[in-house]
């Protein structure tokens, strides 16, 4: 038997240094104790020496996965954590993928140590509290707690980081830790009674306890479930918890049965303030008035799906009057219409054939966005007919007040608008149909087509159409 | 009125902040008050207690004042409602989250209000607490402001630069019912206001990956919170809702807040317990449509006149209802299909797929890779077990549905 004897209960770099040297030796995980300060104490007798290093010993293949899973078994109560680090890095020499293998018996025990070790370690940055205490120096902070597993060096950091700027310290049963606003430095064990026992804001944080339960959803498995028990005795608000229990049920029924109470004379008051108080935009005919009108519509069910209705926006005496298919994402957001992705290309567009988008009136055959949400994203639907018909009771009134000279449908559901007609964009490109309300309509593809291309030659190509159509429309109107 | 003390108005602004369900401090920047100031965050929240309701206690959530002009009948705070009135003024609110953070209580704020006077001057109350903590005390703890959807954007831009979080309440599934039962909001204007608020995180996030000096705004984004059993929308409306708010808006979460009774209730609200069973299905409902890739509609397929089935999870429901496509072979089956074995979640599929890799699974290592294999055994298959018949066997619902659970013993130590 070799006895490795290690200098505090959570003594990583002492197990690691020993377990080096033995497992270089080839040692077996069976001939060795690992013994820490305040451990069990075992009944052999260590009769073996322990192994000298070698030089000509093979490198020890470790993960960067085993170190952190190892440092955080060491902070187990376990006795058999040593050992069974040990061995684990042993087999890892033949298996070094064995960890992923977490069903192994070695594996999954010293992952439910893990696991028992960091919520530990959660549970004392939870469960600490903190009491402040004069001392010649300022202010300090002092806690007492009880941790299951040997977590206060692991969770020293934390509180460092997080209260840096005070001077405190942990006591616990096995080991205490200080900051005195420069360095840690950690003492033995200490008992509760060095603790203060009172802290000038106790009562306001039991009462905030007691007025932040809601009577009527006493749910006591899931209070006990996340806050156990045994810590309690160092909760101040614990105290609070049976009472608010006792008081819970019959709080609740006597809500639930109180009778409606009579509304406060000031009520009606200031209703009326707030509702005279609410701003009313000043009357609007035209376009602008138009636009208000819109906001509510209901005419089919795609605004309950999207954020506003998106109107048309530009100048009220365009020539041009281009309408596309429906707002997108970014449109719908914004409140606007091309302004995403293919409003960008089409802006590019337009300047390249010489048009000037300030001075063209933009809108779209359907005005709200008809998407299908999936996870994070809003996939883009095409509208139906029912929906772009539904519509086109606004693009007829844009129609009367704009009176453009030429209307471009930007793609299929723009050309079914306004001629009330399916035609296939691809084969009426760049010719003209005729619309009721509208007259002439010059057909072109939308410019979300082209952002769906994959090609680069093919995008460039397309682009260039896309330019000459637009080309095309500017010629007839201004010759 | 007499003046009321520092402890009573803490009972009564407690009181009246405790339905808003969020109490979460998670997914915000890394800080740490090493170089001065008071506080961190790390990447997850820390629940420092929980109250006899089963809710975490993580941030200290308080209205500045539960005085309101507005008349929202399912609030306890609204102006017809005869509730105790207090109101804090920013430095005691100030005070109160300091002392609260040193004694390790509380990871931050969560700070609402009730409306006075108008929607901007409300809101520049609640910027100038953040603004005090983080400019005066230097403090990197965690701040959730509630956000006014009618405030002037400059306020909401200010408020961002100071908090990790905002939010704004649908508080209703239906718009109908807003409009009924709260008739000084709009729902228009919250969810223009929620889109508002992406197109606005998405710009610093922008900003920040072409420097990182940009000032960060918001870094744990937006959440909401749904009254549930207020008004008569079912579940499959509730979590179409749900889902518009999370792909619209890129929400991190849409609370459901089981709607409670409250003091001198008006007629118009049911009078009950509030259905905490419905609402738990709905939040699993939410995880399958967030975490395990489950579209809206196969989660509102599996309901039943558009309500969860509250004796069985929704992913359960959904595996009963859909029992050709199982069993899954565990050991061939994508990661997809994994997600859909009822009682596996995301991690034992995410443990399984790397295990496998080296080795075929057998029943014994799924028992390990997870909490409850019996519900789980008609579902799968493995190295060396094949349900057979018994995935299509007419008792296997009766097999998989928990015992109805008796009610809740009252006793702490029953």
């Amino acid at each position: 038997m070799i006895a490795v004897e290690l200098e505090h209960a959570a003594d990583f770099d002492g197990w690691r240094a020993a377990a080096r040297r033995l497992a270089e030796a080839g040692v077996d995980p069976a001939d060795v104790i690992w013994r820490t300060p305040g451990g069990e104490r075992d009944l052999f007798g260590a009769d073996a020496p322990m192994p000298e290093p070698r030089a000509d010993a093979p490198a020890l293949r470790v993960s960067r996965s085993f170190i952190d899973l190892a440092q955080r078994v060491v902070c187990h109560r376990d006795e058999e954590r040593f050992s069974l680090l040990y061995r684990l890095l042993l087999r890892l020499q033949q298996q070094p993928k064995l960890l992923e293998f977490v069903t192994d018996d070695d594996v999954f025990r010293a992952d439910a140590m893990v696991k028992a070790v960091r919520r530990e370690r959660h549970k004392m940055t939870a469960f600490v509290r903190f009491r402040e205490v004069a001392t010649p120096d300022g202010a300090a902070f002092v806690a007492w707690f009880e941790p299951e597993h040997h977590v206060v060096r692991l969770t020293a950091p934390f509180f460092v980081d997080r209260f840096a700027s005070m001077r405190w310290s942990i006591l616990t049963p096995e080991l205490c830790v200080h900051w005195d606003l420069e360095a840690l430095s950690f003492t033995p064990g200490a008992t509760r009674d060095l603790a203060p026992d009172s802290d000038r804001l106790e009562d306001y944080w039991l009462t905030y306890y007691a007025h932040i339960f809601n009577p009527a959803r006493l749910k006591i498995a899931a209070m006990k479930r996340e806050m156990p028990m045994r810590y309690w005795k160092n909760l101040p608000e614990s105290s609070a918890i049976l009472g608010l229990i006792r008081q819970a049920t019959s709080a609740s029924e006597e809500m639930i049965a109180a009778p409606a109470l009579v509304a406060p004379k000031r009520t009606s008051k200031i209703l009326k303030q707030v509702e005279a108080a609410r701003p009313v935009a000043p009357h609007a005919d035209g376009l602008e008035g138009l636009r208000r009108e819109a906001e509510g519509c209901r005419r089919c069910p795609l605004w309950s799906n999207a954020t506003q209705t998106v109107f048309g926006e530009g100048e009220p005496d365009s020539e041009f009057l281009f309408v596309g298919e429906q707002p997108g994402d970014m449109e719908d957001l914004a409140g606007r219409p091309f302004v995403g992705p293919a409003g960008q290309l089409f802006n590019r567009a337009l300047a390249d054939a010489g048009i000037d988008r300030s001075a063209a009136y933009v809108t779209n055959a359907v005005k709200h966005f008809k998407n299908e949400p999936r996870g994070k994203r809003r996939i883009h639907k095409s509208p139906n007919i029912s929906e772009i018909n539904a519509c086109r009771w606004w693009i007829e009134r844009e129609a009367e007040l704009l009176q453009p000279k030429l209307t471009v449908a930007l793609g299929a559901s723009a050309v079914r608008s306004l001629t009330g007609e399916s035609h296939s964009v691809l084969k009426t490109r760049g010719q003209v149909l005729t619309s009721d309300f509208l007259g002439d309509v010059f057909v072109t593809v939308h410019p979300s087509y082209l952002l769906r291309l994959q090609g680069e030659d093919e995008r460039r190509r397309e682009y260039d159409a896309f330019v000459s159509d637009l080309m095309k429309a500017r010629r007839l109107v201004h010759g | 009125m007499a003046q009321l003390d520092h402890m009573s108005k803490l009972a009564v602004l407690a009181d009246a902040a405790k339905y808003d369900a969020s109490c979460a401090s998670s997914g915000t920047s890394k800080r740490n008050s090493r170089q001065g100031g008071l506080g961190s965050t790390e990447g997850m929240g820390i629940c420092h207690s929980y109250a006899p309701d089963g809710r975490c206690i993580s941030l200290l959530k308080l209205l500045l004042t539960n005085h309101c002009i507005y008349d929202c009948l399912y609030c306890v705070n609204r102006v017809s409602s005869n509730v105790q009135r207090a109101r804090f003024t920013p430095e005691e609110v100030v005070d109160l989250t300091i002392g609260f953070y040193k004694r390790n209580y509380i990871e931050g704020l969560f700070l609402s209000s009730g409306i006075i006077r108008t929607p901007d001057y409300t809101m520049e109350q609640l910027v100038r607490v953040a603004k005090l903590l983080r400019e005066e005390h230097g403090f990197k703890g965690y701040i959730h402001l509630k956000t006014i959807p009618d405030a002037d954007p400059r306020l909401i831009e200010e408020a961002g630069l100071y908090a990790d979080r905002l939010s704004i309440n649908v508080e209703l599934p239906r718009e109908a019912s807003l409009t009924e039962l709260a008739p000084q909001k709009d729902a228009r204007s919250i969810r223009k206001a929620m889109g508002g608020l992406r197109m606005r995180l998405e710009e610093s996030q922008e900003e920040r990956k072409k420097s990182r000096r940009a000032p960060r705004f918001a870094p744990a984004g937006q959440s909401t919170q749904m009254i549930v059993g207020a008004d008569a929308a079912p579940d499959s409306e509730i979590i179409r809702t749900s889902a518009t708010l999370y792909s619209g808006y890129h929400l991190k979460r849409v609370y459901y807040s089981a709607f409670s009774p409250i003091p001198g209730s008006p007629t118009a609200l049911p009078s009950m317990t509030p259905p905490l069973m419905r609402e738990h299905r709905l939040y699993q409902a939410d995880w399958l449509y967030r975490f395990y890739g489950f579209s809206v509609d196969e989660i509102v397929a599996s309901t039943t006149d558009g309500m969860l089935d509250l004796s069985l999870d929704p992913k359960m429901a959904w595996a009963v209802a859909n029992r050709d496509r199982f069993p899954v072979d565990v050991n061939r089956a994508p990661r997809e299909t994994l997600l859909r074995i009822p009682g596996l979640g995301v991690k034992s599929v995410e443990k399984m797929i790397r295990m496998r890799r080296l080795a075929a699974l057998r029943l014994a290592d799924v028992a390990r890779l997870t909490k409850s294999l019996k519900n789980m055994r008609p579902f799968i298959a493995t190295l060396d077990w094949h349900p057979g018949a018994s995935t299509d066997s007419a008792g296997l619902v009766a097999r998989v549905t928990p015992r109805i659970v008796a009610p809740q013993q009252l006793s702490l130590f029953g």
